[in-house]
C-alpha cells in the first residue's frame, strides 16, 4: 500500500505482497534484486550524470551552484490502453489550449460568447496585447506542451497544470531511460517498453513543418539565455540531439525584419527558433527594454511572418494558474465534447463564494499563486504550521484575485529506494505533447517526477524533488501506436 | 559554425593547453626544488611564477616564496587568472557554452578535469601536489585523445589550433625566463644547479628523453635551447609548433573558405625559422628573439580572431 494509504502504482492497493496483477513481474524483478545492488546502480547512474554535466542551477544557492537531480531506479509503469487514454485526452487538451490563443489573439469569440470574463484576459500579466493580431507561421502557437498529470487511483488521472510556454524536463525523458537501460538491460529484455528516443527527430519535423515559406531546407535554430541558466544541459543536449545550432541572442541579428545568425562565414537566415527565453526577454524593442538577453527586432520578424518563434509568444495567458480552472469549459468551446482529462477541482478565490470557502477550509487545501511556478508561493494546507496558515490568509483576504485554491490530492505513489530500503514516494508525471503543422505527436513516456521525502507532495526539483525513468509498456502489437496517432490526429487539426 | 562557437572553441583549446602547462611546470619545480642538492628551491619557484606571468600577483598576496604557497596559487588558487584551476575554469564554461560542437568524451575530459579542483583547499605536500598535477596531465592527454575521436571538422580545428599558438607562447616563454634565471650566489653557469635547471626545462616539455636522442654530447645549453626552437621533431618546440598552425590554418582553408592575414603571418613566420640557426640567435641575443616572438604570436592571435570573425 502507499504513503497515506494513496494508491500505488505498482503495488496497487494491496502492498509489496500482492501487486497489481499487470505488474507481477516487474514487482518480482524489485523483489529480487537486493536493494544494496538497486543502489549500486543508482549511485553509478548518479555519477554518470555528474560526469556529462546533466546538472541545474539552483538560483541563489551559490554553495550548490550545480546540482544533478536525484534520479530513482526503479520506474513507473504505463499499461498499453492507460497510455492510449491519456494521449487522447492530452492531443484534445493540446488541440484546445491552441485553438484557445489562436482566438484570444484574434476573434475573441470565448469573450463575446461571455466564456471567460474579459477582465480575467485583459489584467492578466501574461497575457500580451504586443502579439495580438499577429498569426504565427501555419497558425500553430503551442508546439511543445508539457502537461502536468497526477493521478489518485486506476483510473483516475487529473491535470494539475498546463505548460505551453518553454516547458523543460526532457533531457531528463531521454537519460533516465539511457541510464536504465545501461544499468537495467534484464527489465527491456522481459518488458516491450515503448522506446522515446525518437524525440529529438520529433521535435525536428515538428520545427521545420511550422517554417514559413516553402524553404526545403529551412534553418532551425535553439536558442538559450547561455550556459548560466539552469536549464542550460536540456538546451544543449536538444540542439545536440537534432543537429541544429544552439545561439545566444548574441549571434542574431535582425536586419529588415530578417533574422540573420553570424557565422565564421558571415551572415545566415534563420527560419524557425526554438527559444528557451522568456517572452518578457525576447526583444527589449517590444518587451523589457533593460534586457541584454534578447534581440531587437525580433518579434518585427515574427510580425512580418518572417520567422517562426516556438513557442509563440504570449502563450502564458494559457498555461497560467486562473485561466486553468476554466480549461473545462474552453475544451468544451473550442472541441465541442467533454474534456477527456479532467482538471483538479480549482476554487478561484476571485470569486467572492470560493474564497469564503477556501478560507474556511485552509487547512485542507493547496493554495497557489496563479503567477506561481518551481512550488514557490504555495500553501500545503495538511503539512502547513498554523503561523504559514494565518500568513496566507492575510494574503488572501488582501489579494484574493492571485489565488487559486485545490484540494490535497492523495497523489499515486511508485515504490522507490530510500535509505531504509524500497518505501513509496509520492510521483506526477509530465508527458510532452508536440503541434507542428502537420498534426500532433505525443511521444510514449514522459518525465517522472517524484518527492524524496516521505510523505511529501512537492515534487518539484528544485525543492528537492527526483526523477524516474517512465515505461510505457506496449501489447505485443504495439509497436505502430505512436505513429497511428500522428496519422489520426492529424486530419482533426484545424488551420493549417 | 556559428562566431561564438569559433571562438569558445579556440579559446578552449588555448586554456586547456595552459591548465596542462601549468601543471607540467608545477611538477618540475616540485622535482628541481625536491632534488637540487642545494638551497635551490625558493628560486625555482620563483621561475615558475615568473614563466607563468604571476609573479607580480603572487607578491601582492604578501606570502613567503616557498613550495607551499607557489604550488597552491599556481594550482588552487582562483583568484589567480592563470592558476590551474582558473585556466579549467575558463576551459570548462567554453566548452559547457559549445557542448554541442564537442563530443562526450572530450567534455567528460575537460569535466572530469575541473572536478578535480573542486572543493579543494590545499594540495597537500610534495607527493600530493604531484599526484594531483599528474592527474590534470592525464585528464587533458584524454582531451587530446578524444578530440583525435572527433570528426575533423572546423570544431576539431579550431582547438587545435588554439593549443598550438598557447603551445608556441608557452615554450618561448619558458626558453626566456629560464635562459636569464639569475644562479644563486657562488654557483656558476653549468654548475649543478645550471644543470638542473636546464634539465627542468626538458622534464617540463617532456623532452629529457627526446634531448638524448637528438644530441649525443651531454646537456649543453646550447644544445637545449636548439631543441626548443629550432627542432620540427619534436612537439613542443617553437618551430613545431608554428609549423602546425600552418597546416591547421590550411586545413580550415579548405573546409571553409576563409583564408587570409593569419596564413599570411603564420607562413612568413615558418619560411623565416626554417632558415634561421640557433647559434646565431644565441649570439644576437636570445631574449630579443623571444620576445619577437611572443610579441608576433600575440599579433597571429589577433588575426586569426578577425578572420574568423570571433565575437
Amino acid at each position: 500500500m502507499g504513503s497515506d494509504g494513496a494508491f500505488d502504482e505498482i503495488w496497487g492497493e494491496g502492498g509489496p505482497d500482492a501487486p497489481r496483477s499487470e505488474f507481477a513481474a516487474l514487482a518480482q524483478w524489485v523483489a529480487d534484486t537486493p536493494a544494496s545492488e538497486l543502489q549500486r546502480r543508482q549511485q553509478s547512474a548518479e555519477a554518470a550524470f555528474r560526469q556529462l554535466g546533466i546538472t541545474f542551477a539552483v538560483y541563489g544557492d551559490s554553495d550548490a551552484a550545480e546540482r544533478i537531480i536525484p534520479f530513482d531506479i526503479v520506474p513507473r509503469v504505463f499499461l498499453q490502453r492507460e497510455w492510449e487514454k491519456l494521449s487522447e485526452g492530452l492531443v484534445q487538451r493540446v488541440e484546445a489550449i491552441n485553438a484557445f490563443l489562436e482566438d484570444i489573439y484574434g476573434e475573441r469569440r470565448i469573450l463575446a460568447e461571455g466564456i471567460i470574463p474579459p477582465e480575467l484576459i485583459y489584467n492578466n500579466e501574461q497575457f500580451r496585447p504586443e502579439v495580438a493580431g499577429i498569426r504565427p507561421p501555419h497558425g500553430v502557437w503551442a508546439h511543445i506542451c508539457g502537461i502536468d498529470l497526477v493521478r489518485t487511483g486506476p483510473d483516475e488521472f487529473f491535470v494539475l497544470e498546463d505548460n505551453a510556454r518553454t516547458p523543460s524536463g526532457v533531457s531528463y525523458m531521454l537519460e533516465n531511460r539511457e541510464a536504465m537501460i545501461r544499468l537495467c538491460p534484464e527489465l527491456f529484455r522481459d518488458f516491450h517498453v515503448a522506446p522515446v528516443d525518437s524525440y529529438p527527430d520529433m521535435l525536428l519535423a515538428t520545427m521545420r513543418s511550422v517554417a514559413p515559406g516553402n524553404n526545403p531546407k529551412p534553418m532551425c535554430v535553439v536558442l538559450t539565455p547561455g550556459h548560466f541558466n539552469s536549464a542550460y544541459y536540456e538546451h544543449s543536449f536538444l540542439a545536440d540531439s537534432m543537429g541544429v545550432e544552439l545561439v545566444e541572442a548574441a549571434d542574431l541579428v535582425v536586419d529588415d525584419d530578417i533574422v540573420w545568425v553570424q557565422t565564421i562565414a558571415g551572415r545566415v537566415k534563420v527560419d524557425v527558433i526554438y527559444r528557451r527565453i522568456d517572452d518578457e526577454y525576447l526583444d527589449p524593442l517590444t518587451f523589457r527594454p533593460d534586457s541584454l538577453l534578447g534581440v531587437p527586432g525580433l518579434i518585427a520578424a515574427y510580425r512580418a511572418g518572417n520567422v517562426a518563434l516556438i513557442n509563440a509568444p504570449g502563450n502564458g495567458i494559457a498555461d497560467d494558474k486562473a485561466i486553468y480552472s476554466y480549461m473545462p469549459e474552453i475544451v468544451r468551446f473550442y472541441s465541442g465534447g467533454e474534456a477527456k482529462l479532467p482538471n483538479v477541482e480549482t476554487f478561484r478565490c476571485r470569486e467572492p463564494d470560493a474564497l469564503r470557502y477556501v478560507l474556511d477550509h485552509l487547512p485542507e487545501l493547496v493554495v497557489k499563486l496563479v503567477d506561481g511556478s518551481g512550488g514557490y508561493g504555495m500553501l500545503v494546507g495538511p503539512t502547513a504550521s498554523k503561523g504559514q496558515i494565518e500568513d496566507f490568509r492575510a494574503a488572501l483576504i488582501a489579494e484574493p484575485h492571485r489565488y487559486i485554491a485545490q484540494p490535497t490530492l492523495a497523489l499515486s505513489t511508485v515504490p522507490t529506494l530510500t535509505d531504509n530500503g524500497l518505501a513509496p514516494r509520492h510521483v506526477d508525471f509530465r508527458p510532452f505533447v508536440l503541434t507542428g503543422s502537420d498534426g500532433v505527436r505525443v511521444v510514449p513516456g514522459g518525465l517522472t517526477r517524484v518527492a524524496l521525502r516521505e510523505g511529501s507532495l512537492v515534487v518539484n526539483s528544485s525543492q528537492g524533488g527526483g526523477t524516474k525513468d517512465s515505461f510505457v509498456l506496449m501489447d505485443a502489437n504495439g509497436g505502430a501506436m505512436q505513429s497511428q496517432f500522428a496519422a489520426q490526429f492529424q486530419s482533426q487539426r484545424q488551420g493549417g | 559554425m556559428l562566431s561564438r562557437t569559433a571562438s569558445a572553441l579556440y579559446w578552449l583549446g588555448r586554456y586547456l593547453e595552459r591548465a596542462d602547462f601549468i601543471a607540467r611546470l608545477v611538477e618540475a619545480t616540485v622535482r628541481l626544488d625536491a632534488l637540487s642538492a642545494r638551497p635551490a628551491g625558493e628560486a625555482a619557484w620563483v621561475s615558475a611564477l615568473t614563466v607563468s606571468y604571476t609573479d607580480e600577483g603572487f607578491a601582492a598576496t604578501g606570502l613567503a616564496t616557498n613550495q607551499a604557497n607557489v604550488a597552491r596559487y599556481l594550482t588552487l588558487d582562483a583568484t589567480n587568472p592563470g592558476s590551474i584551476v582558473s585556466c579549467l575554469e575558463k576551459a570548462r564554461n567554453n566548452a559547457r557554452a559549445v557542448r554541442t560542437a564537442l563530443t562526450r568524451e572530450s567534455w567528460t575530459a575537460i569535466n572530469r578535469a575541473w572536478w578535480l579542483f573542486q572543493n579543494r583547499a590545499s594540495t597537500g605536500g610534495a607527493t600530493q601536489t604531484l599526484s594531483l598535477v599528474e592527474q590534470v596531465k592525464g585528464e587533458t592527454r584524454g582531451f587530446e585523445g578524444a578530440i583525435h575521436r572527433m570528426m575533423r571538422n572546423e570544431a576539431t580545428l579550431l582547438i587545435q589550433l588554439g593549443a598550438a599558438v598557447e603551445r608556441a607562447d608557452n615554450t618561448a616563454r619558458l626558453v626566456d625566463v629560464k635562459y636569464h634565471l639569475l644562479l644563486p650566489a657562488g654557483e656558476s653557469v653549468g654548475g649543478v644547479v645550471d644543470r638542473d635547471q636546464w634539465t627542468t626545462i626538458l622534464q617540463t616539455v617532456s623532452a629529457v628523453t627526446a634531448y638524448r636522442w637528438l644530441y649525443s654530447e651531454g646537456l649543453q645549453p646550447a644544445n637545449v635551447i636548439d631543441l626548443l626552437i629550432s627542432r620540427f621533431e619534436l612537439p613542443r618546440s617553437l618551430a613545431a609548433c608554428v609549423e602546425e598552425t600552418v597546416g591547421l590554418l590550411s586545413q580550415l582553408a579548405k573546409r571553409t573558405g576563409l583564408q587570409g592575414e593569419a596564413d599570411r603571418m603564420a607562413r612568413t613566420r615558418m619560411a623565416r625559422m626554417q632558415k634561421t640557426k640557433t647559434q646565431d640567435v644565441i649570439v644576437s641575443g636570445l631574449h630579443e628573439y623571444l620576445e619577437a616572438f611572443i610579441e608576433e604570436n600575440a599579433m597571429l592571435d589577433a588575426a586569426i580572431a578577425r578572420q574568423f570573425r570571433f565575437i
